[in-house]
């Protein structure tokens, strides 16, 4: 847990210092006007990528959790490129995803709330509707 | 620095604040996440924070499958959000901030709020954001989160040009 909240304080830093807690610079990307963002990805995916192909070979597991090491892989289907889609309209609209969001508000910037209020709202939405899905689909046991 | 050599010229105009500050956020959002991962094997994404959060409050099954990570989830976000304000009160004013650090978004809150709510439902039907399939997805060159990278990227692009091809102010 101390690493994980050191970790999420590096992020947040991160996210903090590179700008993409600020909607107009993600826009400024999404509409070509300042291509900076490009290295954030790349860059941070390209540092975590190094972790997730090198530790695996290192060792089985991770040593404070026990946990394996492991490759995030998820099985791709249709829900990808929907949810995809559904996220672009709202990330181009918008200017902000989640982990930005969270960054945005500790900046200071209040007005992303009503961002973060939507992103619940959201989620909850698609939650309630695929727990219904679910159960009467596959008549799993509701936990309520 | 290196954002002052590559400030003229045709970098100029694709990156017209330098790119340090990027490179240098993006090692640090790469450095916490490979950080977290060596110690605990947990590829940190942040939107499920967001459902995780939920089981609190609601029974769903969607949200109460997350019971077991919603705690972490939940440091690693207060993380996040006190990671931010130190760089906001470390480098309050400095020159490397687009106008100094204390801002206020001018992105219209219809705006935010409505693509909260597409972007609540899109990372969560698509399993995963712009950290989860972007930075941990990308990084275990995952051909899901490759595909979910290009498809909500290529979307936003199109969504960004037309709403300021139709005039939206901020």
């Amino acid at each position: 847990m101390p690493l994980v909240l050191v970790g999420g304080l590096v992020f947040g830093f991160g996210l903090g210092f590179s700008h993409m807690a600020r909607p107009e610079v993600v826009i400024d990307f999404l509409t070509f006007e300042d291509l900076g963002l490009l290295f954030v990805m790349f860059g941070g995916s390209a540092v975590a990528g190094l972790a997730f192909w090198t530790l695996p070979k290192l060792r089985s597991n991770a040593p404070l959790t026990g946990r394996p090491y492991g490759r995030r892989l998820k099985p791709f289907d249709r829900k990808v490129l929907i949810g995809g889609s559904v996220f672009g309209v709202g990330w181009g609209l918008s200017g902000i995803c989640p982990g930005a969001a969270y960054a945005s508000l500790g900046v200071g910037n209040w007005p992303i709330l009503y961002a973060l209020g939507g992103m619940f709202l959201g989620a909850y939405a698609q939650g309630v509707w695929r727990s219904r899905r679910a159960e009467t689909g596959t008549a799993v046991p509701s936990d309520d | 620095m290196l954002a002052d050599l590559l400030g003229s010229g045709a970098l100029g105009t694709l990156f017209p604040n330098g790119i340090s500050r990027y490179a240098v956020g993006g090692l640090l959002v790469g450095g916490a996440t490979a950080a977290i991962y060596a110690g605990t094997g947990i590829a940190a994404g942040a939107s499920t924070f967001l459902e995780s959060s939920l089981s609190y409050v609601s029974g769903q099954s969607r949200f109460q499958q997350y019971r077991p990570s919603r705690d972490w989830r939940i440091v690693f976000t207060v993380g996040i959000v006190a990671g931010a304000a130190v760089y906001a009160v470390a480098f309050q004013g400095e020159a490397w901030s687009l106008t100094g650090s204390a801002w206020l978004t001018e992105v219209q809150p219809w705006r935010l709020f409505v693509g909260g709510i597409l972007v609540g439902i899109g990372t969560r039907v698509g399993k995963g954001c712009t950290s989860g399939h972007g930075i941990c997805g990308v990084g275990s060159v995952s051909r899901t989160s490759l595909v979910g990278v290009a498809t909500f990227l290529l979307v936003a692009i199109v969504t960004a040009n037309l709403v300021a091809a139709a005039g939206v102010g901020p």
